[in-house]
């Protein structure tokens, strides 16, 4: 095997490493399951409830992938804004630190008196937590074009609006690939936190509904579950921002991801 | 014959939090059509403000710049201008960059999706004049630095400016391409005949290309001296190793020297 196919096939080995280490331990020490099940106990308990899994699994798919879309379009459009002008940067910028710092499970008990138990707090938790990384780099793409290269534009009677179209919005891109690969992770931590509080549907409900009957084994497989669609949505994010801004990667804005 | 750039008088005060920054005082100097002006002066004598003064982009407090006999009011859309860095787009293909000026400026902005295959013509004869045959579809992160030099040079002419503005554009090459640079620049001048105003620290470089060089104090910067240069044109490269090419370079040095101690 040469170091090419090692270094491809290392995430999986090391996911199967770690594992193989947790079942180790979980026998050598004779860990309570109820602390801390092995993963094979973990399987068992995934393919014995596949069907609540999926289910449920698919539920915080969709509702953070609807999430995501609005934080996705809102996040642009506010950072678009933000980028715009120093003034509104400026003003803005207290405001929206101070919205990122308030910890979501405070605002999702004000969200269920809203639009009541189900779906739409989820949607909106994740919402709210993953607009920001989206909001600031895209602002961050915006208010870092080369003061020279704006001089040159400038100086050929080129507007606001123009710079915006032909050098902002191109160089933010790759800012703001880099930031969705972050927010769909967060979202998914915003639906979750909602369904653990406020819902009757959705891995987080699943495991607190396990949880209480003291199935320890389907939590992790909830657990298990979660990181999964994590890590695929961020692999397909990955995918799309070197499809979509790989120059950036080539270039010396590569430090912008 | 009136000046073709007329800069009188100008005086520059950059307002601060920790007071104003006094960076041109009652400078003026004037080009004639088609003149090649090498501005050199110390470090912060207030070279790159008289860039954006000329091209419109700064208002002077005091004095008076006018272009073609028309006083300069916001930014004069007939100046192209390079930088140190050469500022390429790496999302566009070499050709794409240099087009960018014509999708800005008038009257190519409203023709330039009707007539894209004649422009694009046009900015691969000018890619062709400073070398760069067959580099159109390249991205920028593909060439040297000496190439994206000349690739930012055809981005300010692209448009047939009437006045280029070069601000130390040759800074971070390397000897030998910059030598080989001044060439690409002196060919490009002598063939499409616009005015320059070149900001240098190169005192080498200043006496290579211009016809006059007129050089700064320190800040704020005032007009010290103004030199003609007497070489023929065509000047080959070789001028830069004759004596009296040297005695001209030494004369500069001792000046900036005593200008530097103020």
């Amino acid at each position: 095997m040469n170091t090419h196919t090692i270094e491809r096939l290392s995430p999986w080995l090391f996911t199967i490493a770690m594992f193989l280490i947790w079942e180790v331990v979980c026998r050598a020490f004779r860990v309570d399951p109820f602390i801390l099940p092995a993963p094979s106990q973990i399987f068992v308990a995934m393919a014995q409830y596949w069907w609540p899994l999926a289910k449920n699994s698919f539920v915080t798919l969709w509702t953070t992938l609807a999430g995501f879309a609005l934080a996705v379009v809102f996040g642009i459009v506010l950072g678009i804004v933000v980028g715009w002008s120093r003034t509104i940067y400026r003003g803005l910028y207290p405001v929206m630190i101070g919205f990122n710092s308030v910890p979501k499970v405070a605002v999702v008990p004000i969200l269920v008196i809203w639009f009541g138990i189900g779906e739409i707090p989820a949607i909106l938790t994740a919402f709210l937590i993953s607009f920001f990384p989206i909001v600031v780099n895209v602002a961050t793409g915006l208010s870092t074009i080369e003061p020279e290269l704006e001089d040159v534009l400038r100086a050929l009677g080129a507007k606001k609006l123009d710079i915006m179209l032909k050098i902002g919005i191109p160089r933010t891109q790759p800012y703001l690939f880099g930031s969705l690969k972050v927010a769909i992770t967060l979202a998914f931590v915003g639906t979750v936190v909602s369904e653990t509080i406020a819902a009757n549907a959705g891995l987080g409900f699943l495991m607190v509904q396990a949880g209480s009957n003291f199935q320890m084994p389907l939590v992790f497989a909830g657990l298990l579950l979660l990181a999964a669609e994590g890590i695929i949505m961020y692999a397909v994010f990955a995918y799309i921002e070197s499809y979509f801004v790989g120059w950036a990667f080539r270039s010396s804005m590569s430090a912008a991801g | 014959m009136t000046a073709f750039v007329d800069i009188e008088d100008v005086t520059l005060v950059y307002k601060g939090a920790s007071g104003g920054v006094h960076a041109l005082d009652r400078f003026g100097v004037s080009l004639q059509k088609g003149e090649f002006a090498a501005v050199v002066g110390p470090s912060g004598c207030g070279k790159s403000s008289l860039m954006k003064l000329v091209t419109g982009l700064l208002p002077p407090d005091f004095g008076k710049i006018a272009i073609d006999g028309t006083p300069v009011r916001g930014p004069v859309k007939m100046a192209g201008m390079a930088f140190q860095n050469p500022n390429l787009l790496p999302w566009r293909k070499v050709i794409d960059n240099v087009l960018l000026p014509l999708e800005i400026v008038q009257p190519h902005r409203s023709r330039f999706r009707r007539e894209k295959e004649r422009y694009r013509e046009e900015a691969k004869a000018l890619l062709a004049t400073v070398g760069l045959d067959g580099f159109a579809e390249r991205f920028p992160w593909e060439l040297s630095g000496g190439m994206q030099q000349r690739v930012s040079l055809c981005r300010a002419l692209i448009h047939q400016p009437a006045l280029l503005m070069l601000d130390e554009p040759f800074a971070a090459l390397d000897a030998f391409t910059r030598e080989e640079l001044w060439c690409v620049l002196r060919d490009l001048w002598q063939k499409i005949g616009f005015t320059v105003i070149l900001v240098t620290h190169d005192l080498r470089e200043a006496t290579f290309l211009a016809d006059r060089i007129h050089m700064m104090s320190a800040r704020p910067g005032r007009l010290v001296l103004t030199k003609e240069i007497p070489f023929p044109r065509p000047r080959p490269i070789e001028v830069c190793y004759e004596a009296a090419f040297t005695d001209i370079v030494h004369e500069l040095r001792a000046k900036i020297g005593e200008v530097r101690k103020g």
